[in-house]
């Protein structure tokens, strides 16, 4: 994996509004390689919020966000290195798994793993050619956690990424996610279930 | 950045090759509206020929709008509209590339057939070529005009009937010159073709421009 190279997401007193109401206020992270953090809080107190902002799907309101990435071979914009799996899988129904990842790939760029290897980590090669409107929601859920291992970006930024998930899944999570910051990647996640990975920073939203 | 492009491009047709739908049903559209008028208007073969190209571009308008509400709606609601945000192709040519692959799928077509359909309304030979030449060159328009009305509706569910109430002010002027260009006897062919052109042209570069503002701010 070529993203060893030290990365900093900086975040300082961010807040975001939509539309005349605040959404939150006040939230600052210094987030480096090989380091997560979770986002945690109540109901409605803008976890997914924060992390649809970091993306650049909503319009800052205050404070400042950077992305610095040294050795950096260009300068590319953060929203071109980070993943981003929401509470939306972004998968065709339509498609079978193997093309929905191709066209993942194709999307996002920069290839790492082929739909089958990335399937395979995810323990669901048997599925490749099954389309996707076929599988559960728990397997949907995987489908699209494997599109992190198809493009190459430091930065995943997870919502909920345990949903529907059983046991032995977020186990594979777990390690998937164990691996990548091992390897100097990046990560944020908003959940109400800590992934219980050793020196998680934690983002408490709601403690006003 | 031309693979990221293909990419999305063969996707669309993928897809609108497995969910079928949006071209036939816009051809089928096209067909019911073509043969129901000349029973509204009666057996006055004329008047049919004489307002032939007109009843095209309607039907033509009417059947272009039938499925672009689906456009960008699509990949809203099952975040594929996220991860295109993410990708490092510009949203506007991710846009265009969209609105050529459904031009492809519903617009073609309706071309296509429209000299089948023109002998229906009694069109001569130079008439049915007028009326394809000039539908090659408004469809889009019509297309990409429509991809601004999508893309502002993008979050409604019923967004198809507010979206022709912005798009059509807008395909107005093409149904002009399109109309004016096709029925040939009236103007000089040339003349209304050519302002055809400049504003599918015109369409084609500005509305992904658009779209793309109004996709950026439906993220909200």
């Amino acid at each position: 994996m070529d993203i060893t190279q030290r990365c900093h997401l900086l975040i300082e007193d961010l807040s975001v509004a939509r539309g005349e109401r605040v959404v939150f206020g006040g939230v600052s992270l210094r987030l480096g390689s090989g380091e997560i953090a979770e986002v945690t809080g109540p109901n409605g107190v803008g976890k997914s919020t924060l992390l649809r902002a970091i993306a650049g799907f909503l319009p800052l309101g205050s404070g400042r966000m950077s992305w610095v990435e040294s050795e950096a071979t260009d300068s590319a914009p953060l929203a071109e290195r980070l993943h981003y799996v929401g509470h939306l899988d972004g998968l065709k129904s339509a498609l079978t798994a193997r093309e929905n990842l191709e066209i993942g790939l194709g999307i996002l760029g920069r290839g790492r793993l082929t739909p089958l290897e990335a399937l395979d980590r995810m323990e669901l090669a048997h599925v490749l050619d099954l389309p996707v409107g076929y599988l559960s929601a728990g397997q949907r859920r995987r489908v699209a956690l494997a599109r992190l291992l198809i493009a190459d970006r430091p930065l995943w930024l997870l919502d909920e990424p345990l949903t529907a998930l059983d046991r032995h899944a977020r186990a594979l999570l777990k390690a998937i996610v164990a691996d990548h910051l091992g390897s100097g990647g990046l990560m944020l996640a908003a959940t109400h279930e800590p992934l219980g990975l050793p020196g998680t920073i934690q983002v408490r939203l709601g403690a006003r | 950045m031309t693979r990221i492009l293909l990419v999305v491009f063969l996707r669309d047709l993928m897809l609108a090759r497995r969910i079928g739908g949006g071209g036939v049903l816009g051809l089928v559209f096209f067909l019911s509206l073509v043969t129901v008028v000349p029973f509204a208007i009666g057996p006055d073969l004329n008047l049919l020929s004489r307002i032939g190209p007109a009843i095209l571009w309607i039907a033509a308008l009417l059947a272009s709008l039938l499925g672009l509400d689906r456009l960008f709606q699509a990949d809203h609601e099952d975040g594929s509209l996220d991860q295109m945000l993410l990708s490092p192709a510009p949203l506007e040519l991710i846009v265009l590339v969209k609105c050529v692959a459904h031009w492809f799928v519903t617009g073609l077509p309706l071309v296509m057939l429209s000299p089948l359909f023109g002998l229906m309304l009694d069109l001569d030979g130079p008439a049915l070529r007028a009326v394809a030449a000039t539908l090659l060159v408004g469809t889009p328009a019509f297309t990409f005009l429509g991809a601004i009305g999508a893309a502002l509706t993008v979050t409604l569910r019923r967004g198809g009937l507010l979206l022709s109430i912005l798009v059509v002010p807008l395909a107005v002027p093409v149904l002009i010159f399109g109309v004016s260009a096709a029925q040939s006897g009236t103007v000089p062919f040339l003349t209304p073709f050519l302002v055809l052109c400049a504003l599918g042209l015109a369409s084609v570069a500005l509305a992904p421009i658009a779209a793309a503002a109004a996709l950026r701010g439906a993220g909200e």
